[in-house]
């Protein structure tokens, strides 16, 4: 047999062994951490004044500097997004230092440059009927210097989350007082 | 001993013509499914003995929470939610609708995509609706 057809044939059943890109299974199961991550991302306000909560959570998200993108304030779901710059100076010189000794000057291309973080924040009535629940969840997309999408995560950092409901503390208050 | 070298060849030639052309999609997808209708429907389907439409909502958007999504879109009316989540460099996003059965009974569906092709396997949505169902405490009931 030709040398080359050997070498196709390999590439060939390497290939039909690996197959089709599939869908995993199991994706829409809880994690494992779900308890603890329902812990961050939810709070408990003692009052049953949905629109008080649905308001206050709008007004935190301009103080953070979100705009509005949706709502349904029936089952008092609110959405925001905000763009964020995502330079990071150590990533770019470490990244643009490495790149000049690997002879490669378009490394710099591959670091973040800008972010879009998404906001999704839910209020319902709490199990006993006498509080109100907010949960909010954090994502973001971040892109590269060629305006490539880089990479895409759920936030989990609980400063971020301590920070919103710092504000939204305040916000209720601010509201209470009609500031 | 030639023959067989011939066949060999054959058959590999055959082998790569098949992997060359394997994954290949039609080009306008946009309407195709590999389920059967009525399938896909019973896949996607629970029925729930309540009315009440708010709260049952509620609890899919804190389910779709749970499984890390952030939701994106939501309407009453319509009784649609939206959400999305990231799994390493895929987007999975899911819809559900709920939607009144009769008198005492809201249908529940959900549909999820990976990336560009659609969820059809029956555990992946037995695992979602079984999470639902531990967040009303009702009973998910198959839909004929």
């Amino acid at each position: 047999m030709p040398y080359f057809l050997k070498r196709i044939s390999i590439i060939s059943i390497c290939l039909s062994i690996v197959g089709c890109v599939s869908i995993p299974t199991g994706f829409l199961k809880p994690s494992e951490g779900y308890l603890q991550k329902r812990e961050l991302q939810m709070r408990q306000y003692d009052t049953t004044d949905q629109v008080k909560i649905i308001t206050s959570v709008a007004g935190v998200l301009q103080d953070l500097g979100f705009t509005l993108e949706d709502s349904e304030t029936e089952v008092g779901f609110v959405a925001a997004s905000k763009k964020a710059d995502a330079v990071n100076k150590g990533q770019v010189f470490l990244v643009a230092l490495l790149g000049g000794l690997g002879n490669n000057p378009q490394a710099v291309q591959q670091c973040d440059k800008s972010q879009v973080i998404k906001a999704s924040i839910i209020t319902k009535p709490s199990l006993d009927g006498k509080k109100t629940v907010v949960r909010v969840t954090f994502q973001r997309i971040v892109w590269n210097m060629a305006n490539q999408i880089n990479r895409v995560e759920t936030l989990g950092d609980p400063e971020m989350y301590q920070k919103f409901y710092d504000g939204l503390s305040k916000a209720i208050f601010l509201e209470a007082q009609q500031i | 001993m030639s023959k067989l070298k011939s066949y060999c060849g054959i058959f590999l030639i055959l082998l790569l013509i098949i992997t060359l052309t394997g994954c290949a999609t039609p080009a306008v997808n946009a309407l195709g499914s590999n389920e059967s209708q009525v399938k896909l429907r019973s896949i996607q389907t629970r029925a729930f003995d309540t009315v009440d439409k708010k709260k049952m909502m509620q609890t899919v958007i804190s389910t779709m929470q749970d499984l890390d999504f952030v939701i994106d879109k939501a309407d009453f009316m319509l009784g649609s939610v939206t959400g999305s989540k990231f799994l390493g460099q895929a987007v999975v996003t899911m819809s559900v609708t709920v939607r009144p059965r009769g008198e005492k009974q809201l249908l529940v569906r959900a549909n999820a995509q990976y990336g560009v092709s659609t969820v059809e396997d029956l555990a992946t949505y037995q695992d979602f609706f079984n999470s639902l169902e531990k967040s009303i405490f009702l009973t998910a009931q198959q839909v004929d």
